[in-house]
């Protein structure tokens, strides 16, 4: 325990983050009430990081992304939070700017030149009557002063980059496999050279064999062009091997961050622990694999305390009464692997975990998580 | 051939239910170019067991069930059912054989009419396939084999009303009301949300062990048919390139492709694997070394003479570009279609499970 659980979270390590989403909330209005898609985020992002946000269909994580770049309209509300950027560009400014209080102007200036977004369907993204040159001049020119010549040959080399033949410029998304697609909206989200690149399930619609191989690429990429990089998607097995650090969304609220390493070995969440159990692996003996039984809330009236109660086998009659807090896991070395589940260690047994306190009124969560911790780890 | 003596890892499920002899199937694509999206495909499947066709998008897997689905005429081939050939040419026949044969398709949100509740939905197939005296009861029936409980909240719902799963299960309902001896999965989980994903495989089990279904589970994603499924198809440009038990052949797989598409899937125990020491020494390691320009023209099965897997195979050879390698038994259960095999899987042609056949025929 090497921090209490009283201090507060601080994600990021070493440097300045590049991006700093703090308190961040959206709701979406709807005549029914509003939803919370996203409740009261912390999320950062240093330079030349790979954060993955995983979560389930609905969990807040597109929402997440996109309102930290302003890119929500209505019914979308960002009823609270900040977004710090501080880019290497913008350094000489004293102060990092907030993206939520930007101009119209500053907000072209942003997007795309600091912060670029992969999105999800290169076949809806892309468009369909413009050859891929023409989109990418289009990119270039919107953001960038540049002669016309120069930029063909930019666009030119960004293909090189993503490895498709130049003679492809020419090309109609339409003529383009998947995977081709994918790489040209990579491409396009690098020309301007960004600090961010946010990629939501790039690789979701293609089969493993063109996905490894892409993000393979992205890595290497990364590498050698030093931004950082926001990776949503569903598959926490992807996650695993390819984030250095990894947050957990659900029923939008964070449920747990730690590196690729901590989330794999000593995940401390239910929600993490049950995503784990999820997926079949390939190697390795056979496991009996559980899943996550049941759905998500509704977020229009979200339950009391901890919104994966109802789908929880660890829960209790506490769980109603908790706030939703990112605190330091108890038996982790790590002050920055950080957990909503006050109750729920690594290495607790599934089930059984609670009968025994399920009867005990306990006013303030953190003692019983205190009481618990020095429960579970007597002298070690 | 020795396609005759293979056994599959399905077959001690129950009987044989459908067999797929040597199916074919072309599609004229114009300007005189064909493009052969099933090549001389057999298999058979059996009552109770799951056979799983594994390939990436493009192979031919979905055409191949929906020649089964009787959708598609084949080109050449047989299809038989139950012992007899099936013939589809009038709309009657073509009904009384789905009424044995059904299918569930990728996309719930798709194959749902959205102006038509769950009730019509299901009342429809029962109406047309069977003679059911209490029409309502039957649909109760099957909402609850769906675990769709309670079965009266869910009737009068629209399919925007309801989540992924609860669509995906609707149209397994659907397929059940007919109540069908071979069930053919397309793609059935991938839509879904990973959360939910096992929760609807453990159902499928379950459908397919009370009705003693006979299921062909079609998939990109290897690791679920080791999961799910008794026998592996692993098919390439249209072609089955390597088959056997599902625990075998992702364990220890024979052909150079089932070898990449294994070792492409996600790893999580392998931690700071190749994807994150960079991607100049992955392609290395891998047989993805080759150019990326061919793999679409590889992969939709026109211009490759020869092994359609050569223009991405480590192994390749002349012999591999100028002759196409047959599936040839590797042991009593699997097979593979490569000429090197003896260089790309040794422990599989004269391991333990090896079984002592030779390579070539």
């Amino acid at each position: 325990m090497s921090a209490g659980p009283t201090s507060a979270p601080v994600p990021a390590s070493g440097s300045e983050p590049v991006l700093d989403i703090r308190d961040f909330s959206v709701v979406y209005r709807t005549p029914s009430g509003d939803v919370r898609a996203v409740d009261r985020v912390n999320l950062s992002l240093a330079a030349g990081e790979v954060v993955g946000l995983v979560g389930e269909s609905g969990s807040g994580k597109s929402t997440l992304a996109y309102g930290a770049c302003r890119l929500l309209r209505a019914p979308a509300f960002i009823t609270g939070g900040t977004v710090r950027y501080q880019g290497r560009r913008l350094a000489q400014r004293s102060q990092a700017a907030d993206v939520l209080r930007m101009t119209p102007q500053e907000l072209q200036k942003l997007r795309w030149r600091e912060i670029a977004i992969v999105f999800q369907s290169a076949m809806n993204a892309l468009n369909p009557v413009l050859s891929v040159r023409n989109q990418m001049l289009d990119v270039i020119h919107a953001h960038l002063r540049m002669p016309r010549d120069e930029a063909g040959e930019r666009a030119a080399s960004l293909l090189d980059l993503v490895g498709i033949p130049r003679s492809r410029l020419r090309s109609y998304p339409h003529e383009l496999s998947g995977g081709m697609r994918q790489r040209v909206m990579i491409a396009m989200a690098l020309a301007t050279e960004p600090e961010v690149v946010i990629m939501d399930e790039p690789t979701t619609a293609l089969d493993v064999v063109v996905q490894r191989d892409i993000l393979a690429q992205i890595v290497e990429l990364k590498d050698r062009l030093g931004f950082s990089i926001l990776f949503i998607t569903h598959d926490l097995s992807l996650l695993l091997e390819l984030a250095d650090r990894i947050a957990v969304m659900y029923a939008g609220q964070l449920m747990e961050v730690g590196t690729a390493g901590e989330i794999h070995r000593e995940a401390a969440h239910p929600y993490t622990k049950g995503l784990l159990n999820s997926f079949p692996s390939l190697r390795g003996p056979r496991r009996e694999l559980a899943g996550i039984p049941g759905s998500p809330p509704d977020l229009r009236d979200p339950p009391p305390g901890c919104p994966f109660l109802p789908r929880c086998s660890y829960g209790t009659d506490a769980c109603t009464r908790i706030d939703m807090e990112l605190l330091p896991v108890a038996t982790s070395q790590d002050p920055e692997h950080v957990t909503a589940c006050p109750f729920v260690l690594p290495d607790t047994p599934p089930r059984e975990a609670f009968q025994a306190k399920d009867s005990l009124d306990v006013p303030d969560h953190l003692t019983l998580a205190d009481e618990l911790r020095t429960a579970v780890e007597p002298g070690s | 051939m020795s396609e005759q003596t293979l056994t599959s890892a399905a077959a001690d499920r129950g009987p044989l239910a459908m067999e797929a002899i040597s199916v074919s199937k072309d599609f004229r694509l114009g300007r005189g170019q064909t493009l052969h999206a099933v090549r001389d495909v057999s298999f058979n499947l059996y009552r109770g067991g799951v056979v799983a066709l594994v390939g990436e998008s493009g192979s031919g897997k979905s055409t191949a069930a929906r020649l089964l689905a009787g959708q598609e005429r084949l080109t050449s081939g047989v299809i038989r059912l139950d012992g007899h050939q099936v013939e589809v040419s009038s709309r009657r026949a073509f009904r009384r054989y789905k009424s044995q044969v059904q299918y569930v398709f990728q996309d719930p949100f798709a194959s749902l009419n959205p102006v038509h509740t769950v009730r019509y939905h299901l009342e429809r197939p029962v109406k047309l396939h069977q003679r059911a005296a209490n029409m309502s009861q039957e649909v109760v029936a099957l909402l609850e084999q769906v675990r769709l409980t309670p079965a009266k909240h869910f009737l009068a719902k629209y399919p925007h009303e309801l989540s992924g799963g609860q669509r995906q299960r609707v149209s397994f309902a659907r397929a059940l009301a007919a109540h069908p001896s071979v069930l053919l999965a397309d793609e059935p989980v991938s839509m879904l949300d990973v959360s939910i994903r096992l929760e609807m495989l453990s159902l499928l089990d379950d459908l397919r062990r009370r009705f003693r279904l006979a299921m062909l589970y079609i998939t990109h994603d290897i690791a679920s048919a080791r999961y799910f499924a008794d026998e592996v198809l692993v098919m390439y440009a249209g072609q089955i390139v390597e088959r056997g038990p599902a625990e075998q052949l992702t364990q220890c797989p024979a052909h150079p492709y089932t070898q990449l598409l294994v070792a492409s899937a996600p790893d999580p125990d392998n931690l700071g694997s190749t994807l994150r020491r960079g991607a100049g020494r992955d392609r290395s390691q891998q047989p993805q070394g080759a150019p990326r320009g061919p793999v679409s023209a590889a992969s939709n099965g026109t211009a490759v003479a020869g092994c359609p897997f050569s223009p991405r195979c480590p192994f390749a050879d002349d012999l591999c570009r100028r002759e196409n390698p047959a599936l040839a038994q590797v042991s009593a259960t699997r097979a593979a279609a490569c000429w090197h095999l003896d260089l790309a899987a040794p422990e599989v042609v004269s391991g333990p499970q090896g079984g002592g056949f030779p390579t070539t025929q």
